[in-house]
């Protein structure tokens, strides 16, 4: 057969793009990680609902929740990362908007984990 | 214009009949939905994390994040985050079996649509209904 592809190209099977099914698979495994830890999300707010600040805080110091609320947010923005690059790939078609949203949604989706991470650690020992 | 080329041939050429021309079949609704609540709810991990820097702002804190999200659109803006977690997470496990391979069938996937819809608002709803009632705050 005749290929451009080399034998090394063909077998690492990343494709044009280099990055092969990466994407499509990080976007799956946050998705199944995020089964368990939405259904501990949502058993947390509605167990919170109503009730003071001293309760928020009491809850997010025990380790156990501080760590699963950190996955979540972790996980949580990991996955809208994913998803808002194809939202992006899908309805931008200008070189120059497209970077400047990429970037703008990479900036904001550390700048959100790095606070709410911060946010925890503050609650849980401080 | 080499650097875009798009523009004349979108001009002078026919293009496939598109979302416009097409009657709305529900799982029309149901995948533009999914994408608009993800959307939504990457907006929603903003408040997120200002809810859990109020709570580490002590008292002072958490009092200013409730002034805002205890008024009607702030109730509204919380119901509709959990809307679109609800309605996301049980459309995102049904990407996930369409991913093994399941689910495709046209009267399935039409059904599986109209249960997702439905099912997604009675749950937001009951929950809204929980906290209500009282049978929130079971943390306390």
């Amino acid at each position: 057969m005749n290929s451009a592809e080399t034998p090394l190209h063909k077998v690492r099977g990343m494709g044009s793009a280099h990055s092969g099914t990466g994407h499509f698979w990080h976007e799956r495994v946050t998705s199944v990680a995020l089964i368990p830890l939405s259904l501990w999300f949502g058993y947390a707010m509605l167990g919170l609902a109503g009730t003071s600040e001293v309760t928020a805080l009491q809850f997010l110091t025990h380790p156990w929740n501080a760590i699963l609320m950190g996955a979540f947010v972790v996980f949580s923005l990991w996955h809208a990362y994913l998803g808002l690059q194809v939202v992006v790939d899908d309805y931008i078609h200008t070189a120059g908007s497209k970077i400047f949203l990429m970037l703008t949604i990479r900036f904001s989706v550390i700048a959100v984990t790095a606070t709410c991470l911060f946010a925890i650690v503050r609650i849980a020992i401080g | 214009m080499a650097d875009n080329p798009q523009k004349p041939v979108a001009s002078t050429r026919p293009l496939s009949p598109h979302l416009t021309i097409y009657r709305w079949p529900v799982t029309m609704a149901t995948s533009i939905t999914h994408r608009a609540t993800g959307v939504g709810l990457s907006v929603g991990a903003v408040i997120l994390a200002w809810w859990l820097v109020s709570i580490s702002n002590g008292p002072e804190g958490w009092q200013s994040f409730h002034a805002l999200s205890d008024t009607p659109i702030g109730l509204l803006v919380v119901f509709g985050l959990t809307w679109s977690l609800v309605y996301h997470f049980l459309n995102g496990i049904r990407h996930l079996a369409w991913d093994l391979g399941y689910g495709f069938e046209k009267n399935l996937a039409e059904r599986n649509s109209m249960m997702i819809l439905v099912g997604s608002v009675v749950i937001a709803v009951a929950l809204f209904a929980l906290a209500w009632t009282g049978h929130g705050g079971y943390l306390r």
